[in-house]
C-alpha cells in the first residue's frame, strides 16, 4: 500500500481574515434559530415538540403513550377476576423493600368469608411514595402476583401524608388484572 | 430656573437608571430565551404575575410568558444565603461587587436616550449629563470596573478566582487601547466629543454606518450630490469607519467579558472565574454589572455608529422637534436599537467559540492595535483631502501602505511559533 499523505487544507485569504467566516456562522445560527422558532428543528416531529425547538412542554403534553411495557412507575395492588384481593399479606415485599417503603398490617380472613381458605389478607397496606425507589423488587418477590409496578409516574402531594398510598389508593391504581396464575379458585 | 434644571436632572437620573436596570433584566430574559431558541429549547416561559398571593383567583400570564422571570430571579438572589467564606479578605471582598456595578451604571450618564424635550421653552437634553467629553468619560469610568473584577479575584483568596481576576485585568486593559484608538476616526469625522451633537449630526447627514441621506436628500436623488466632492469623501470614509466599527464592537465584547472573550469566567477552566466565591446578592451585583456594561456598550455603539435615537431616512426632520411624544418615540427607537444589539451579542455568543488566551492577546495587541492605529491615519487622509489635495493624499496613502506592510511583516515575525527543532 502506498502511503497517501493527506495535506491539511490551506486557508484562503478570506478565511484568514476571519470575519467572513464569523458572518457565515452567524447566518447559520440565525437560520437554526428561525427553524427552532417555527418548530421545524431536526427531529422535532419524532420528539413530539411543542412547536418551539424540540422540547415537549410537560404538564400540557405528556409522553405517556410512548412509555414502554416494562416501565416501572408506582407500585400498586391488583385484584383477580372475581375481585378478590390477590395479596395474602405474606409480607415478603415488606421485607425485601430496600428503602423500607412498604408497611403491611396482616389480618385473618374470618371463616364466614367466601375466601376463608386463603386465611390472610392485608388490613393495612401502605407504600410511602417518598421512600419508594421504583426498583420493582416487590413485584419480583411476590408469590401471589399481587403487586405490580404501574406506568403511573405523576405522584405529587403538598404534604407528606398525601404521599403515602394506602390500600384503597393502591387498588385504585392497580385495578383488576386477569390471566394470572390462580391458586385459590377454579378459573384457569 | 436653576431649581427647574435640578429637578429635571433628578428625574432624568431616576428614569435612566431605572431604564438601564430594567434593561439589564430584559437582557437576561432575552439572552435566556434567545439562547434556548438557538439550542432548540424553550427557555423560561412560565413565570407569571403571582396574583394569587394577593388573593386573586388566577395568576396573570403575560402574552409572552416568562417576561417576569427576571423578577423571580432577582427575588431568589436577595433571599439566598449571603455566604462569606472565612478565608477571604473581607473588606475588599465586600467592595469588589460595588466596584463592578457602579462604573457600569455611571457610564450611562452621558448617553443621549432621546431627542431634547421642550419643557417651558427650554430644550432639556435627554441625557443625564450632556458632557462635551462623552466618549472619554465613558472610557475613563468603564475602565474602573477592572478594579472590581481584579479585587474580587484577589480578595477571594482562592486560586480560580485569582486566575480569573488576572485574566480579566490583562484582557480589559489590552482591549481598552484598541477601543480608544478605534473610536478616534469617528471623533475626527464628527469633530466633537459631545454624544448629543454626534447624534444630531447623524440625524442630518445619515447614520455613520448608513450615509444614505444628507441635507440635500437621499443618495439616489440629485440633491445628495449637490456637493459631489464631500459626498464622495463621505462614501470613501466608509472604509475606515467600517474598520472602526468592527474593531470597536469586538473590543466592547472583550471589555464586557462576553463570549467569545469570556476567559475570566470560563467554566471549563476556572469553575466560575472571579466570582466563584460569591453568592447571593453579591454575585447578582457582578451579574448585573456585566449586563449593565453590555447595555452601555451597546448603547455607545448605537450612539456612535447607528444614529443613536434617530429614526433615520429623513423622518426625524418631519416630526416637530421638542414635542414630548417625539422625544419618547426617539427614546423607544433608541431602546429598540439597543435591544437588537443585545440580541446580536447573544447570537455571537452561540456562534463563535471561545478563544485561547494567547489568541486573545494576539488579537488585541498585534491585530487590533495596529489596525486601529493605521485606521486613524487612513481616516485622516480621507478627511484631509480638501486641504492637502489629491497628490498629498496619494503620497500619504503610499507612505501608509509601506508602513502597513512593514507592520504586518513585524507582526508576523512576532506571532511565529518557535520551531520544534530550535529547542
Amino acid at each position: 500500500m502506498a502511503i497517501i499523505k493527506v495535506e491539511r487544507p490551506k486557508l484562503t485569504v478570506g478565511e484568514k481574515i476571519y470575519f467572513g467566516s464569523i458572518f457565515k456562522g452567524m447566518v447559520i445560527t440565525l437560520r437554526h434559530a428561525f427553524k427552532s422558532l417555527l418548530g421545524k428543528s431536526t427531529g422535532a416531529e419524532a420528539l413530539k415538540s411543542s412547536g418551539l425547538g424540540i422540547t415537549m412542554q410537560y404538564p400540557e403534553q405528556k409522553w405517556d403513550d410512548q412509555l414502554p411495557e416494562y416501565y416501572r412507575g408506582a407500585p400498586a395492588l391488583v385484584t383477580d377476576e372475581l375481585d378478590r384481593e390477590r395479596c395474602v399479606s405474606c409480607q415478603l415485599c415488606e421485607f425485601i423493600c430496600p428503602p423500607k417503603a412498604i408497611k403491611i398490617t396482616p389480618a385473618e380472613i374470618p371463616s364466614t368469608d367466601e375466601w376463608s381458605k386463603v386465611e390472610k389478607r392485608p388490613k393495612e397496606f401502605d407504600i410511602d411514595m417518598i421512600r419508594c425507589i421504583y426498583c420493582g423488587m416487590c413485584e419480583e418477590v411476590c408469590p401471589e402476583q399481587a403487586i405490580y409496578l404501574r406506568p403511573d409516574y405523576v405522584i405529587t402531594g403538598t404534604e407528606r401524608s398525601e404521599m403515602v398510598h394506602d390500600k384503597k389508593r393502591l387498588y385504585e391504581i392497580g385495578g383488576k388484572r386477569v390471566g394470572l396464575v390462580n391458586k385459590w379458585n377454579d378459573l384457569k | 430656573m436653576d431649581t427647574f434644571l435640578l429637578i429635571a436632572a433628578a428625574i432624568k437620573i431616576a428614569a435612566f437608571i431605572g431604564i438601564t436596570l430594567t434593561f439589564v433584566s430584559i437582557c437576561v430574559i432575552f439572552e435566556r430565551r434567545f439562547s434556548a431558541i438557538i439550542q432548540d429549547r424553550v427557555g423560561p416561559n412560565r413565570t407569571m404575575i403571582p396574583l394569587t398571593i394577593l388573593g386573586f383567583k388566577k395568576d396573570l400570564a403575560l402574552p409572552i410568558g416568562g417576561l417576569t422571570q427576571p423578577v423571580a430571579d432577582g427575588l431568589k438572589f436577595i433571599l439566598k444565603e449571603d455566604f462569606t467564606p472565612s478565608y477571604v479578605r473581607k473588606f475588599f471582598f465586600w467592595l469588589a461587587p460595588a466596584l463592578v456595578v457602579v462604573p457600569a451604571l455611571l457610564t450611562m450618564a452621558v448617553i443621549p436616550f432621546g431627542s431634547p424635550m421642550e419643557i417651558g421653552g427650554q430644550f432639556i437634553p435627554l441625557a443625564i449629563a450632556d458632557l462635551n467629553v462623552g466618549p472619554l468619560f465613558i472610557f475613563a469610568i468603564a475602565s474602573l470596573s477592572v478594579y472590581g473584577i481584579t479585587l474580587a479575584g484577589w480578595a477571594s483568596n482562592s486560586k480560580y478566582p485569582f486566575f480569573g481576576g488576572v485574566r480579566a485585568c490583562a484582557q480589559m486593559i489590552s482591549y481598552e487601547i484598541a477601543l480608544g484608538l478605534s473610536v478616534i476616526p469617528v471623533l475626527m469625522f464628527f469633530g466633537t466629543l459631545n454624544l448629543g451633537h454626534i447624534v444630531e449630526d447623524q440625524v442630518a447627514n445619515g447614520w455613520l454606518l448608513l450615509p444614505l441621506w444628507n441635507d440635500g436628500g437621499f443618495i439616489l436623488s440629485s440633491g445628495y450630490w449637490d456637493d459631489p466632492q464631500s459626498a464622495i469623501q463621505r462614501l470613501l470614509l466608509m472604509v475606515p469607519i467600517v474598520i472602526s466599527f468592527v474593531i470597536f464592537t469586538t473590543s466592547i465584547f472583550a471589555e464586557t467579558n462576553r463570549m467569545p472573550f469570556d476567559l475570566p469566567e470560563c467554566e471549563t477552566e476556572l469553575v466560575g472565574g472571579y466570582h466563584t466565591e460569591y453568592s447571593s446578592m453579591k454575585f447578582a451585583l457582578f451579574f448585573m454589572g456585566e449586563y449593565a456594561a453590555m447595555v452601555v456598550g451597546s448603547a455607545l455603539i448605537v450612539t456612535l455608529f447607528l444614529g443613536g435615537w434617530s429614526i433615520g431616512f429623513g423622518i426625524d426632520n418631519l416630526l416637530p422637534a421638542g414635542a414630548w411624544w417625539v422625544s419618547l418615540l426617539h427614546l423607544g427607537v433608541f431602546l429598540g436599537k439597543v435591544t437588537v444589539f443585545i440580541l446580536f451579542f447573544v447570537l455571537v455568543r452561540w456562534t463563535v467559540p471561545r478563544f485561547r488566551y494567547d489568541q486573545l492577546m494576539n488579537l488585541g495587541w498585534i491585530v487590533f492595535f495596529e489596525a486601529a492605529l493605521i485606521n486613524v491615519f487612513l481616516a485622516a487622509l480621507v478627511i484631509a483631502y480638501p486641504s492637502i489635495g489629491l497628490w498629498g493624499v496619494l503620497i500619504g496613502f503610499i507612505l501608509l501602505l509601506v508602513v502597513t506592510i512593514l507592520l504586518i511583516t513585524v507582526a508576523k515575525g512576532a506571532t511565529k511559533k518557535p520551531s520544534a527543532t530550535a529547542v
